[in-house]
């Protein structure tokens, strides 16, 4: 690495000395098919990548021709264009090779990451400024009313006071029972495959099994089924109903400790692993109960873990939509921050106020997201 | 490690170990019973689903009658009434008796005159196994409906077809899962092996980007996309999800690529390879198990999104993905159990084949995609 950037360096006055002995017309009739060619082939990648985006936006073909034209398009043309610009990047001189090629590799990537993160942050926080027609600047007032409107006011209690007490506190305890009773059994693997499953389902999926469970009649709903049974009083409609306010969003937030006990569970059970066994057997020797074992050593030695997996579900929780959305549309007093901004923004059309839930979305998410990164560099990704 | 954990699950058989076993099947079939539900669900008729529970198909007891019979004029519809021992009036028998030793239901059905006594026992059935894959032709087919308008005209409807959004979902997906990964590890590369003015800023520049929830993002490229006449577009989901899944693939893959060996680079660079050649025959193959964990992740990421496809997509039905039509489907037809069990199965297939057959990647994916904005 070093001795290459060396090596450019101590050609690149050689090149410029034999680019001044000739003239300027000498070199361009000796490069002019270089030169056609330089133009020529990213222009037909260019043409080609186009023709391929009219044929897919136009296209009546049937949606199976549509699918591998527009899987091989959308990923070779990605990859051809990285290549037609390497190509065109090493045709130049040593020195230019040396200075554009880093931005070959790395542009794309930050180019596209300004255009999709940072500048509609900063115009998010513009338009927040704004009224509902984004015309009128209206200062701070938007704000003002992400904290006194009502319907506000109960989405930042169910997501403050419910989702993430309840949801954190399930999560870790759900995953802590699971990992240390596998830690335990021959059947550890199945047992965890079982408990991770859910991580694979969408979020909308599990919207539609758990309104299975939830639904009013107790021919289709599980719990009702139960509660009719046990009970013999008529059925409740679980997390649409107004009498159980607020707490029907626990049967919602109960969907989501479904969902991420597997990734609280696969956390935990790698950190019990790696408690020292002596330790354990050493307290187990001294007489000390199972129960002890857990709280006095196996809980201060996974302190670490219960901190990453406790911020991780509450930047899920703090951002949760899907669930929500699918199951009531938030309506039944079940509306979180982000169920608002997109009623706000797409259904009331209000556009300032939208924004500004974004934003304020966005600062209650930042100092939890800073801290778990700073967690998440400790432990080794891959 | 393994020696440890061996001698650990071997101290303690019996009791102990019943207990432990005993608890994790509990949990397990708590954690199962939902999807269980879904799916025997999807295969049973409209009528089952609405008059029975999915649950019994297994074999269970249930209240079968033995004895129908219509009392005969005789008897006093009006006073006590005596049947299989049990005594009471009209209204006790309508809402149902027990016989004194407990073991049978009398009920009467009907009206006073003309009604008549079933008389039930609690006997084991097999369960109910009328199985049938209509649900799954009926979602996943298309049929076309002609409807009736109230002025006389017809309308012909086209039927809930999940495989157009299947492949709608496979169209959006792919790609959406190559283009960042293949983008991110160009980046990567850059930042870890070459040198150029504004390189540490830039890096932490992307980084920084991993904070940002991307809720924040939505309103203004939607607005960029209306200009640019990307709304709706495969091109602009997939900008959207390489957008968003960006700086997490770059920072994941920077933090491999980083540390493999730099002799390995060196030596490559003393014979005269370029940068593209070191990347696209070296460091590529070399990181296949980063690369296949995040495109796990990412993969799983964009086939269950819901947000991005609702924002971007829209209600343009020859693009939306499955997870809209799921969506859709709850609001519109909420009761058809029948279509949303086999609808939301349909959804879910592809992703539990991923799990089961690639459950190590898929794994170590999901942790490390748990930080994404």
């Amino acid at each position: 690495m070093e001795e290459d950037t060396n090596n450019i360096q101590r050609r690149a006055p050689v090149a410029a000395a034999e680019a001044k002995t000739k003239g300027p017309l000498d070199w361009l009739a000796t490069n002019l098919f270089r030169i056609a060619i330089s133009l020529f082939v990213p222009l037909v990648t260019l043409a080609v990548l186009y023709a391929g985006f009219l044929f897919l936006r136009n296209s009546h073909a049937s949606k199976g021709i549509v699918a591998i034209v527009a899987i091989a398009w959308g990923v070779g043309g990605v990859a051809l264009l990285y290549f037609v610009s390497n190509w065109l990047v090493e045709k130049l001189g040593d020195t230019w090779r040396a200075r554009i090629q880093p931005f070959v590799f790395v542009g794309p990537a930050v180019a596209i990451l300004f255009w999709y993160l940072a500048f509609p942050s900063l115009r998010t926080f513009y338009l927040s400024l704004f009224d509902r027609t984004g015309t009128t600047f209206v200062g701070l007032d938007n704000y003002v009313a992400v904290f006194t409107n009502r319907n506000m006011f109960t989405a930042f209690r169910n997501n403050i006071l419910l989702w993430i007490p309840f949801g954190a506190l399930f999560t870790v305890v759900f995953g802590l029972i699971v990992a240390v009773l596998a830690d335990r059994s021959k059947f550890d693997r199945v047992a965890k495959a079982f408990i991770f499953m859910p991580m694979a389902i969408s979020m909308v999926g599990a919207g539609v099994i758990w309104n299975m469970i939830y639904a009013v009649n107790p021919n289709i709903g599980l719990l009702n089924a139960v509660y009719t049974g046990l009970t013999g009083n008529a059925p409740i409609a679980w997390k649409a109903s107004a009498e159980l306010a607020p707490w029907n969003n626990l049967f919602l937030i109960l969907v989501m400790i479904w969902l991420q006990t597997g990734f609280a569970m696969t956390l935990f059970s790698a950190a019990i692993k790696g408690i020292p066994g002596d330790l354990l057997e050493a307290a187990r020797v001294d007489g000390a109960t199972e129960l002890q074992v857990f709280f006095k050593i196996m809980l201060p030695s996974i302190s670490g873990t219960i901190i990453t997996v406790t911020t991780t579900v509450i930047i899920f929780t703090l951002k949760i939509f899907d669930v929500v959305q699918v199951m009531t549309g938030g309506q039944f007093s079940t509306q979180v921050i982000a169920t608002q901004f997109y009623r706000e923004y797409f259904t009331n059309q209000n556009s300032g106020f939208g924004s500004a839930i974004a934003i304020v979305l966005l600062i209650s998410v930042v100092p939890v997201m800073i801290y778990n990164l700073k967690q998440f560099n400790e432990r080794e990704a891959f | 490690m393994t020696a440890q954990t061996a001698t650990r699950k071997k101290r303690r058989i019996g009791w102990g170990q019943i207990f432990v076993n005993v608890a994790l099947i509990l949990l397990v079939l708590a954690w199962t019973i939902p999807t269980i539900g879904l799916l025997v669900s999807s295969f049973r008729t409209r009528f089952d689903i609405q008059t029975s529970g999915w649950w019994t198909v297994f074999p269970h007891r249930e209240w079968t009658t033995v004895l129908e019979f219509q009392p005969g004029a005789e008897v006093d519809r009006d006073g006590i009434m005596t049947f299989e021992g049990a005594s009471g009036t009209f209204e006790a028998f309508r809402a149902g008796m027990t016989s004194p030793d407990g073991d049978k239901r009398i009920i009467w059905i009907g009206n006073k005159r003309i009604g008549r006594v079933v008389v039930q026992e609690q006997q084991w059935t097999r369960g109910n196994h009328d199985f049938t894959t209509q649900n799954y032709q009926e979602v996943l087919g298309g049929r076309t409906y002609t409807l009736q308008q109230p002025d006389g005209s017809t309308v012909t409807v086209q039927g809930t077809n999940f495989v157009g959004a299947f492949l709608n979902s496979l169209i959006v997906t792919v790609p959406a899962t190559v283009i960042p990964i293949l983008i991110a590890a160009f980046a990567a590369y850059g930042f870890a092996w070459m040198k150029f003015p504004g390189r540490k800023v830039l890096f932490i520049m992307v980084v920084a980007m991993l904070v940002v929830p991307l809720q924040i993002a939505l309103v203004p490229i939607l607005k960029d996309y209306v200009t640019l006449n990307l709304n709706g577009t495969f091109l602009g989901v997939w900008l959207a999800h390489t957008g968003f899944g960006l700086p997490l693939a770059t920072y994941l893959l920077f933090n491999y690529i980083s540390t493999i060996p730099r002799d390995i680079l060196e030596s490559a660079f003393i014979d005269g390879a370029s940068h593209f050649t070191i990347f696209t025959r070296l460091i590529l193959p070399l990181s296949v198990p980063a690369l296949a964990s995040f495109a796990i992740f990412q993969f799983l990421w964009v086939w269950n999104d819901y947000l991005i496809a609702l924002i971007f997509i829209g209600s343009k039905p020859d693009v939306q993905v499955l997870t809209q039509r799921i969506a859709e489907m709850v609001g519109s037809r909420g009761n058809d159990w029948h279509l949303l069990t086999a609808g939301a199965f349909v959804s879910m297939v592809l992703p539990l084949i991923v799990f089961f057959s690639l459950q190590r990647f898929f794994v170590r994916g999901l942790m490390a995609g748990s930080v994404k904005g």
